[in-house]
């Protein structure tokens, strides 16, 4: 079965058996955002605290999709909880240029290939999130990858627009 | 063993003769879209070769053999579905465009505020979003006919369901659990209500014969692709008389009598319902599918796709148990060759990855049927579905690629 190893590393497979903050919170004060795939009716729930001073407090994840879409929210989950939303939104950039780069190389789905040169220059360490690096090798399973992130940059534009939340 | 000789048939589908990293290719996804046998692909090339020219209307003896070419088609799908003339024939891209004619031509002038349709949680999105999208136009009711735990039809309600309303729009095999509806039972009750009926035959046509005269219904929908034939083309059967009272669908050249600036005068039928350049080569190519279906006969394909059924439950039972749940009805002959399962913990996605690296093709997802994925409580499901040239060996080579597929996410 070579290059499922690539795909299935052992900590997505991790972090699919034991998903971190894994849950929900109460709205309000939480906000909620939530993000489908279409093409397989993968669905995933953020329920995301952001303080006054923009820090991202409490984030819990809830919904039902694949491994590579669940670890990654997972993952996602673990890696801005305790950030600031301005560096949640450059992780976003940083792990979306990663899925990206190379699915525009592969002649993938351009829809996702919106990181903009700046993400470079803002990259920050993907720690675990460095596995999914894999998914790019299958171009159909980049759409599960990204669905929590577009799903937390969605909720971040919705708290942006909305007045209720400081 | 077997009703068919799968390696002659296999012999005239040369897609399937291939190796995919060295792993011979196993075709388990022909609910979604069939492959299609030599004889379909050359009577195409032959058409484009030797007889291609836009059809109706050329004097000059090139169109006059495409014209013959299509109209020919269009006997031999009337002859295939027991048409009583080809006048009730209408060919359209898909069965979704068979649908959405009937949902505008039939729908609009039929149905408004206070009247009332019914569907079931068995259909496939094609077969409830036309629907939706006239109801919130139109402001009727939706009625939905529930399913039972094994994904048949639960008509205890029917008769309540169909009181009052216009129409009864029901799939005769689901495309995510085979169940074979008892179409006759509700076409009678339908017609007791005084509702018109459209039977969504996408996934029966293909693979067991088919009498619309004797089923009774007003309206049959399928698609030329799951049975053989090319993609882009589809068949909507109408009654005759149904048909020729309903306005046009689409409006353009090939569908009228007159126009002035003034207006427009329809054709009559089939044309009415079909504006613009048809699919020609198509349609012919349609032609070609449903003449290798009779040289090897639909019962046969029916016979050979209960045996291989069974086989498949029988095998995947006694090699995984429990480790996985198949949706749909237990006995065999209650179902078409279609499966749908779960596979221990194993999401289908990932449980389609491990299978596609062992060259096994098959899908999975919510098959456009997210009711019935609601009811089931799974966001998706993976799906087998065989057809003529699927064999025993198929069969073993999905279950041993499931087994890898659950030992690697046992890990
Ligand atoms: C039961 C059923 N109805 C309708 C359709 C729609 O067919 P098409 O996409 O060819 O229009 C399908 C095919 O996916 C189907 O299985």
């Amino acid at each position: 079965m070579s290059g499922l190893e690539d795909l299935y590393r052992e900590i997505i497979i991790d972090h699919y058996r034991s998903p971190r903050n894994r849950g929900q919170l109460e709205t309000p004060p939480a906000h909620r955002a939530e993000g489908f795939n279409p093409l397989c009716g993968d669905e995933v729930v953020i329920f995301i605290d952001v303080d006054d001073d923009g820090l991202v407090t409490d984030i819990k994840i809830d919904g039902q999709g694949c491994s590579i879409s669940q670890s990654s929210a997972s993952m996602m989950s673990a890696a801005v909880k305790g950030k600031s939303v301005d560096d949640a939104k450059a992780l976003t950039s940083t792990f979306k240029s990663m899925m990206s780069v190379h699915s525009a190389e592969i002649g993938g789905d351009g829809s996702e290939a919106d990181a903009d040169a700046q993400a470079i220059d803002t990259e920050l360490p993907l720690g675990d999130l460095e596995a999914l690096r894999g998914v790019v090798k299958f171009p159909v399973r980049i759409k599960c990858a990204t669905l929590s992130w577009n799903t937390l940059s969605q909720a971040f534009d919705e708290l942006a627009s909305s007045p209720d939340t400081e | 063993m077997s009703s068919l000789d799968v390696a002659l048939i296999r012999q005239d589908f040369p897609i399937l003769d291939q190796r995919q990293d060295g792993k011979k290719l196993v075709f388990l996804d022909s609910a979604a879209s069939s492959q299609r046998p030599r004889q379909v692909l050359s009577a195409m090339d032959e058409l484009y070769e030797h007889s291609y020219a836009n059809v109706h209307r050329g004097v000059y003896q090139l169109a006059e053999r495409a014209t013959n070419g299509y109209e020919g088609a269009r006997k031999k799908v009337a002859d295939f579905i027991g048409a009583g003339s080809t006048n009730e024939v209408v060919f359209t891209k898909n069965a979704t465009e068979a649908i959405n004619l009937v949902a505008h031509s039939w729908g609009r002038p039929n149905l408004g505020p206070g009247d009332a349709i019914v569907l079931s949680m068995l259909e496939h999105h094609a077969n409830i979003v036309p629907w939706q999208m006239l109801a919130v136009e139109l402001g009727f009711e939706i009625r939905w006919i529930p399913v039972t735990d094994d994904g048949q039809l639960d008509l205890a309600d029917l008769n309540t369901l169909l009181d009052g309303a216009k129409l009864l729009a029901v799939t005769s095999m689901s495309n995510v659990t085979g169940s074979i509806t008892p179409v006759d039972l509700l076409v009678a009750a339908a017609n007791n209500a005084g509702a018109k009926v459209l039977i969504d035959a996408c996934q029966s046509v293909p693979h067991m014969a088919t009498d619309v005269t004797a089923m009774g219904a007003d309206f049959v929908a399928f698609s030329g692709h799951k049975m053989l034939g090319p993609s882009g083309i589809g068949v909507l059967w109408g009654r005759e008389e149904l048909l020729d009272s309903m306005p046009p669908f689409l409006g353009g050249g090939g569908m009228i009598i007159n126009v002035t600036t003034e207006g427009f005068t329809a054709d009559g039928l089939p044309g009415k319902f079909e504006a613009g350049t048809p699919p020609i080569a198509e349609a012919v190519g349609l032609g070609a599918a449903i003449d290798y279906l009779q040289t090897i006969g639909m019962d046969e394909i029916r016979r050979h796709e209960v045996e291989l059924t069974a086989y498949a439950l029988r095998t995947l039972d006694e090699e995984l148990g429990s480790a996985v749940r198949v949706f749909g009805p237990s006995e065999p002959a209650a179902r078409g060759g279609v499966l749908s399962f779960e596979l221990a913990d194993v999401h289908a996605h990932d449980v389609s990855q491990i299978l596609d690296s062992e060259a096994v093709c098959i899908r999975p997802g919510h098959h456009c049927a997210k009711p019935l994925m609601k009811h089931f409580g799974v966001a998706a499901t993976a799906r087998a579905s065989v057809y003529i040239y699927n064999d025993t060996d198929d069969i073993d080579a999905l279950v041993a690629a499931l087994k890898k597929a659950r030992d690697f996410f046992a890990i």
